[in-house]
């Protein structure tokens, strides 16, 4: 039994958890995932927008301006990386002109600090790598990168530091609210039982919403594809470029990564199935000539990997975030799309005011707990340590000595630290989106067996069991000779 | 941390880096260290337990661990010292080499000479850009060997292979030994990029079909792989509409290439050739920078271990003439060394630069098949030498000696020509 019910574990789910974390409440996190962001946390630009894009006086401006402004207190108590690069966005016509100018005075109403129109000359001066037939740029210095997994995970270690229980692979499948007031919720891993329940599940939010026969709203999936390129690339632009914004988002962008590589990305698809994350031929292609109109210089090879994420898009395109209507106690945090990641840190704060006015309502109210550490230490990094630092990591514990992974340079010590850590890392994704091992350039193929050796040797999980990124997603299918003798004749 | 000092670091201790320490010994530079990032020596021979290694070098036919044992031994025998578990993270153009391992922890090493050997990566699906899922079962040919060889895992049943590099047709033979079903090798180019023993041996003989001019160009599945798009491609390598086929299947094993890996070498400010995507080399293997050398498939990616090995010999020679003052390219702080540039039907050519002291051997690799002609040699004027052939393929490594005679009136700084020229 718990007071508080969050149905995913994306950064929203993740930032509610841990803002939950503050107050005397049991809290639990099913998710039906391996891992904590699995969805558009986990697929998206990183970007911490600075909150000029967003229509004035909807909750997503206020949200977006208020979670920027969190970042600073994010990166320092999570450990995460965090950069306030700013970001640029180009003119290259007369009317991309007015809407530079349009944009930046929605900038200001919505309270962001900073706008300023610059001139080509200037930009250019700035970011040399440009289009140089730009006419002019809007600058938003409180533009930021961060990694929007890391963000998710960070959050979701602090709140389980602090006591909030994660349930991964707790996929929901029905809620039923007994007449006691309690939310009975039915789940691939049992029945859990809850006071409260927190609707954050992203994709499927107005899915877990219709089980409580709340009809409110619905979810539209809309596709964006990405081009990951090699770290020699990751200077090419400081800042993140922007494109004028089209009809259905922000346009593609050229940025640099917190970890220091080049993305390009995304467009903008609406499509029909929830799942649909592959990459297509058509978008990748889109993609790369439109980055190719901002960065002239972009090169066609050096692209190491592609993906695809999904934004949560509502009926209206704002936020939702309010008490169903049919139960109060059931809180709707749903059609987060972008500026989510920038949001999410303000969202967390909003939904534990919401859940405290309902609680009022109930005569309860949140309880301050005095030993809540905000404090998370992430997994030491060896590539980024210096020697000093390293030498000491390798006196304390030998296999921060032994480099797995080439190309990112992580060791056995780090990847073992993820296998222990609260969630822990239960698949390759997993161990990859915690250490980077597996994410350079030769994208896992001299680590994964080496991965899948330690995972063997600390989880216990035999190595026909570890996955990619949960069931069904086997590494391997058997041992050898195991297949022989299947057809006659063999 | 560690200080030290040595002769020669070798990095990697796999075919190229034992032949190279091997023959720095034999001319009897005694002050050697080998770093090793995996746990033993070898390199990738130790998962590649096929046979036919060996041919050239030792005569006889060897499995990978069989002739990488014989170098190690000669190794051991000679006592040259080599840690293992040691990954060399930075190296300048002072030849200071910074690596670490569990065991020491960090390691500063002060060498006077460097030999580069850290071999090769294989492309990525990523790099292809293969649109479609992400899901598990999609794996380079050499990480399906390591799973299966050393491991000792299946990674599948229903396979396809894309690409027909060496190490995908050996995979094609060594996952219908274990029981997988092959059910093809899409290859984009209208003919292999392997040997053609291989083809024979590892395909023709299983009866695994091989599609030239086709690709992958959608991957299906979510969790794991379900099945791959194949189509037909033109000229120009676009897939052509209408061609499209689906072929189930949960492996797909990507053989599409080799990619010498020089992340560390350019950390020293090694020129690098955008061709061979290995280190500018001079007959003797050293690279721009004076006093680090380069062979093996970090330099260039080589058909047969045993021209690695012949390679590196050439390298520990001229680390030899390096230490002892002989390397004069760089008197008067000009660089004597002629350029060698590519002509029709040469793809590259190893050594780029030459001094032309000695009798020199040129490797080249043809850009596409060209069946009875001549490579020349030239100045612009004259024509300094030529070879014939009955046929030259992209898939194989050709060689080229060039007496140094041929070479007596090259002029300094000078350029030089190869090319190929039908006969018919």
């Amino acid at each position: 039994m718990f007071d508080i019910a969050i149905i995913g574990a994306g950064v929203v789910g993740c930032s509610i958890a841990r803002e939950l974390a503050r107050y005397k409440l049991d809290v639990c996190v099913l998710e039906a995932k391996a891992d904590v962001a699995m969805g558009s946390s986990g697929a998206n630009s990183g970007i911490v927008h600075a909150g000029y894009d967003c229509k004035p006086g909807t909750l997503m401006a206020r949200l977006n301006v208020a979670g920027n402004s969190l970042y600073e207190d994010i990166a320092r108590e999570l450990d995460v990386p965090f950069k306030r690069n700013g970001s640029l966005v180009l003119a290259f016509t007369d009317d991309d002109m007015s809407t530079l100018k349009r944009l930046m005075e929605q900038g200001i109403k919505n309270g962001v600090n900073g706008l300023k129109i610059l001139p080509a000359e200037e930009v250019l001066k700035m970011e040399p790598n440009l289009n140089p037939s730009i006419k002019a740029a809007l600058w938003a210095p409180t533009g930021g990168i961060t990694s929007p997994f890391e963000v998710t995970i960070a959050m979701a270690e602090n709140a389980a530091d602090n006591g909030v229980q994660f349930y991964l692979n707790h996929a929901v499948l029905s809620i039923q609210r007994h007449s006691d007031g309690k939310f009975h919720i039915e789940t691939s891993g049992g029945t859990f039982i809850a006071r409260y329940v927190i609707n954050a599940a992203g994709i499927n939010s107005d899915l877990i919403s219709q089980m409580v026969g709340d009809d409110s709203f619905r979810i539209h999936p809309r596709k964006g594809e990405y081009c990951l390129y090699d770290k020699k690339w990751g200077s090419l632009v400081t800042s993140t470029i922007f494109q004028p914004p089209s009809g259905l988002g922000k346009g593609v962008l050229v940025t640099p990564t917190v970890d220091g590589n080049l993305l390009i990305g995304p467009n903008a698809v609406d499509i029909d199935q929830r799942n649909d994350v592959d990459t297509t031929y058509d978008g990748l292609s889109f993609v790369y000539e439109k980055a190719l109109e901002s960065v002239p210089l972009l090169p066609k090879n050096d692209v190491i990997t592609e993906f695809a994420g999904l934004r949560a898009i509502a009926d209206g395109e704002d936020f939702i975030i309010r008490p169903s209507r049919r139960a109060e106690e059931f809180i709707q945090v749903a059609g987060i799309c972008s500026p989510g990641l920038s949001a999410a840190p303000a969202i967390g704060r909003y939904v534990a005011s919401i859940l405290n006015g309902v609680m009022q309502r109930n005569g309860h109210r949140l309880e301050p707990k005095r030993d809540f550490n905000p404090y998370r230490k992430g997994i030491s990094r060896f590539s980024d340590a210096d020697w000093h630092t390293r030498e000491e990591l390798i006196k304390k514990d030998q296999r921060f000595g032994r480099i797995i992974c080439r190309c990112e340079m992580v060791t056995e010590g780090e990847i073992v630290q993820a296998l222990h850590r609260n969630p822990p890392a239960l698949t390759l994704d997993a161990v990859k989106r915690r250490t980077r091992a597996g994410m350079g350039r030769c994208q896992g193929g001299f680590c994964t067996p080496r991965i899948m050796e330690i995972m063997e040797r600390e989880l216990g999980i035999p190595m026909e069991q570890i996955t990619k990124k949960g069931d069904g997603s086997r590494i391997v299918l058997g041992k050898i000779k195991d297949f022989l003798g299947e057809d006659a004749g063999c | 941390m560690l200080s030290m000092k040595a002769d020669v670091v070798v990095i990697g201790g796999g075919p190229a880096g034992l032949a190279a320490a091997l023959s720095c010994h034999r001319y009897g530079i005694r002050d050697i260290i080998i770093l090793e990032r995996d746990s033993h020596l070898g390199g990738i021979l130790q998962q590649c337990i096929h046979n036919g290694f060996g041919l050239h070098w030792f005569g006889e036919e060897l499995t990978g661990p069989e002739y990488a044992q014989r170098f190690i031994d000669q190794v051991e025998k000679a006592q040259i010292p080599y840690l293992l578990d040691t990954m060399v993270v930075d190296i300048d153009e002072d030849k200071r080499v910074y690596a670490v391992n569990p065991k020491h922890g960090p390691i500063e090493i002060q060498a006077r000479a460097v030999i580069l050997a850290m071999g090769c990566r294989e492309r990525t699906r990523g790099a292809l850009m293969i649109p479609g899922g992400r899901p598990a079962g999609v794996y380079t040919a050499g990480m399906a060997q390591r799973l299966i060889n050393i491991e000792g895992y299946m990674p599948g049943r229903e396979v396809v292979i894309l690409g027909s590099g060496d190490i995908g047709l050996i995979m094609a033979r060594r996952l219908t030994w274990e029981g997988a079903n092959v059910k093809m090798v899409c290859e984009i180019m209208p003919y292999s990029t392997g040997l053609i023993r291989n083809i024979r041996q590892c395909l023709e003989d299983y009866g695994i079909p091989i599609r030239f001019k086709h690709t992958v160009i959608k991957i299906h599945g979510r969790e794991r792989l379900e099945g791959v798009t194949v189509a037909q491609v033109d000229d120009a390598r676009r897939p052509i509409p209408g061609t499209e086929e689906y072929v189930p299947c949960d492996t797909l094993l990507l053989s599409v290439g080799l990619i010498p890996e020089n992340e560390l070498s350019q950390k020293a400010n090694v020129q690098l050739d955008p061709v061979t995507g290995g280190p500018v080399v001079d007959e003797y293997r050293q690279t721009s920078v004076p006093g680090i050398f380069a062979c093996g498939n970090v330099l260039h990616v080589h058909d047969l271990v045993d021209y690695v090995s012949e390679e590196a010999e050439i390298a520990g020679y001229g680390v030899w003439r390096y230490l002892n003052g002989l390397a004069s390219q760089y008197g008067q702080h000009v660089d004597r060394r002629v350029k060698i540039e590519t002509g029709y039907g040469v793809r590259y050519v190893v050594p780029q630069r030459i001094l032309g002291e000695e009798d020199v051997e040129l490797f080249f690799r043809s850009d596409n098949i060209y069946d009875d002609g001549v490579v020349e040699l030239t100045d612009g004027q004259r024509l300094l030498a030529s070879k014939k052939f009955l046929r030259i393929v992209p898939g194989q490594m050709e060689r080229f000696k060039i007496k140094k005679q041929a070479l007596s009136g090259i002029k300094p700084g000078g350029r030089l020509l190869i090319r190929w020229r039908n006969l018919a």
